[in-house]
């Protein structure tokens, strides 16, 4: 276990230095900043100057030491558009996204699963047929067209929910979160649900497979010839079965809705991390960019961490340790 | 002892299944009674419908399969007839089952321990404290060393025959009056074997269980079983004493499975085959289903021969005297 740990992370510090290598001179080659950032007016000394401060009259290979013995050091730089250190910006927008992202999951899990296995129960039954149909819709429907829709119904025709922004925030450790009040959870709901579709479908499709494979297996009839409960069949026995790749999509699922829930942030004007994203790419600020490409591998490796944790937890054939692996 | 009584009579038991290709009669009309105690080897080829008799006493039959007709009374209470929520008061406590693959059978993510408590809570209401007590003399008495660590184990842990054993000790848990065992010998060892049939042996004349022996390997059952029935394409061609059945066959079906036993006896020679192939149970030939491989067939054969009345019975109308 303690292996599997430390493996665990001298992998991750390999991916995290290859990931700013690439960030760097991506965002290097796509222009310069300074193009961007200083009024078309500044005279030849003005533009020197800024340009020195923000450090980039040095050659790239330069630039990226710097950045990285500064990185090293905890700081990422300083944002050239805000002013202010881009660690801070990303992480004040992160709680935002995470809260989206944890409530996404939830309904997610708690739909997808009691869906999906009812229709791998039954797969020939109507209401089995229904379900699958409309998580082809999910599939297919574009999530900011979904996100629209909703707010059409919703918002303006129901006038149920509104449709945009965070709402009223409570501050927990000095995190500011929506889903403690009831007008932040409010807030909460379209762009969940929105975030959650493409999920639900997914998780269902799993469920479905997963059950229909379980339920035919001899253990199962083992287990009915055994005089259990079919509420303790479905829900032990087949369940902890399919599990497995349910968690491994739900991890990578997870960190995507994290990372890239730009559509829908932009969609219900949520302030989470996705808009920070697009809005620094349009202004070429590479700390910020850097910055939340960073936290965002840190996310995943954690992630990732997490699901292969839950992996043997659930299928007691799966060790870690890996010593002889 | 009162062995006389039957705990388990099944009546013209036929189970149907309703294919996109046709009706497959898996089980067409099986009759057979089990005494207390009683060992009855239930011996055929594959697809001869032995497994589907099994499953249906216990009402495991799953769409498209379907009882159409018959009984199955367990000491007089019809089950065909019985809800569900009968069935599984029995299934497991009264009537248990083992199945053929040990490697299958058990759930792979949960524990040994688990798998068993969870069928003692299943039918009594006893603490978790002691459903793990009865769980370990369980293992116990299976054969199982250390039972205590075997208990947190999980079944990958296991060897196939310790897999099946752990399997016996379930269906033994609450002593069941019958127990139908589908070919359990089949995926292991023969040293494996012959420990595993006589352990269960052993264990039922113990516990007075009867014991329902499904398997396609005559030899196996000649040694166990009190008495033998023959099936053939979903029907019981030939039922009798194990002695009557073995060394006073009459049905051709039953001299073709003995003459297919590899035997000591016949040295160098080659080993008898039943010509042509098992039938389709979607397409079975008018009357006695054995007669396009039967030596004997006549045209008698075109309608269906009866089960001939006694101890002894078969189902022919040229049957062979007794085996060579």
């Amino acid at each position: 276990m303690l292996v599997f740990l430390i493996r665990r992370i001298a992998q991750s510090a390999i991916v995290v230095a290859i990931m700013s290598v690439l960030v760097f001179t991506g965002i290097f080659a796509i222009g310069n900043p300074i193009d961007v950032l200083i009024s078309p007016e500044a005279d030849e000394a003005e533009r020197a100057a800024a340009i020195a401060r923000l450090g980039l009259d040095l050659p790239m290979h330069e630039q990226f030491l710097a950045f990285a013995r500064n990185a090293l050091a905890g700081d990422l730089g300083i944002s050239f558009v805000h002013g202010v250190p881009a660690v801070q910006l990303v992480l004040e927008r992160f709680p935002a996204t995470l809260e989206l992202a944890l409530l996404a999951m939830t309904i997610a899990v708690l739909t997808g699963i009691p869906l999906g296995v009812w229709a791998g129960l039954r797969p020939d039954s109507k209401a089995g047929k229904i379900i699958m149909a409309g998580s082809i819709l999910g599939f297919s429907l574009p999530t900011f067209w979904v996100g629209m829709l909703l707010i059409m119904a919703f918002a303006v025709s129901l006038g149920w929910l509104p449709a945009s922004g965070r709402g009223e925030t409570v501050e927990v450790l000095g995190v500011p979160f929506s889903f403690l009040t009831a007008n932040g959870l409010k807030h909460m709901i379209l762009p969940a649900l929105n975030l959650a579709l493409f999920k639900v479908s997914l998780v269902i499709r799993l469920a479905r497979a997963g059950t229909r494979e379980v339920a035919l297996q001899d253990y199962v009839r083992f287990a009915r010839a055994k005089g259990l409960s079919p509420a303790r069949i479905v829900g032990v026995h087949i369940l902890k079965n399919i599990m497995i790749p349910v968690v491994t999509v739900l991890g990578l699922e997870f960190g995507s809705v994290i990372a890239f829930s730009v559509v829908t942030e932009t969609v219900f004007a949520w302030p989470g991390m996705g808009k920070l994203l697009i809005d620094s790419i349009l202004l070429l600020d590479r700390p910020v960019v850097v910055a939340y490409l960073l936290v965002t591998v840190l996310l995943f490796i954690v992630i990732n961490l997490v699901v292969d944790l839950l992996y043997s937890l659930l299928d007691p054939r799966i060790r870690l340790g890996g010593a002889k692996a | 002892m009162t062995r006389q009584e039957p705990v388990l009579e099944v009546e013209d038991l036929r189970t149907h299944f309703f294919t996109r290709g046709g009706v497959a009669k898996a089980v067409d009309g099986v009759s057979f009674t089990l005494r207390r105690g009683e060992i009855l080897g239930l011996v055929g080829e594959s697809g001869s419908g032995k497994s589907v008799t099994g499953m249906s006493v216990l009402g495991l039959i799953d769409a498209p399969g379907r009882i159409v007709g018959g009984a199955v009374r367990y000491r007089g209470e019809d089950l065909v007839t019985a809800g569900e929520k009968r069935l599984r008061q029995l299934r497991g406590r009264r009537i248990a089952m083992i199945f053929q693959d040990p490697m299958m059978t058990l759930n792979p993510v949960l524990s040994i321990e688990t798998q068993m408590v969870e069928t003692v809570l299943a039918h009594e209401k006893v603490s978790r404290k002691e459903a793990r007590e009865r769980s370990r003399e369980a293992l116990v008495r299976v054969g199982i060393p250390s039972p205590d660590e075997r208990l947190a184990a999980y079944p990958h842990q296991f060897s196939g025959g310790m897999r099946q054993r752990v399997a016996i000790a379930i269906a033994l848990l609450h002593r069941p009056d019958v127990i139908i065992a589908d070919e359990p010998t089949t995926a292991l060892d023969v040293t494996i074997q012959a420990q595993i049939l006589f352990e269960m042996q052993k264990l039922c004349r113990e516990t007075g269980t009867a014991l329902v022996w499904i398997t396609h390997d005559l030899a196996v059952v000649s040694g166990l079983a009190d008495r033998i029935a023959v099936m053939y394409a979903g029907r019981i061609v030939e039922i009798g004493t194990a002695v009557e059945v073995i060394d006073g066959a009459r049905h051709p079906y039953t001299h073709g499975l003995l003459g297919s036993v590899p035997s000591r006896n016949r040295r160098g020679e080659p080993l008898a085959q039943i010509p042509g192939m098992t039938p389709s149970l979607l397409n079975l030939p008018e009357g006695c289903a054995f007669r396009p491989r039967c030596p004997r067939a006549t045209d008698a054969c075109l309608a269906l021969p009866p089960l001939s009345d006694g101890g002894h019975g078969w189902r022919c109308f040229n049957p062979q005297g007794a085996a060579a």
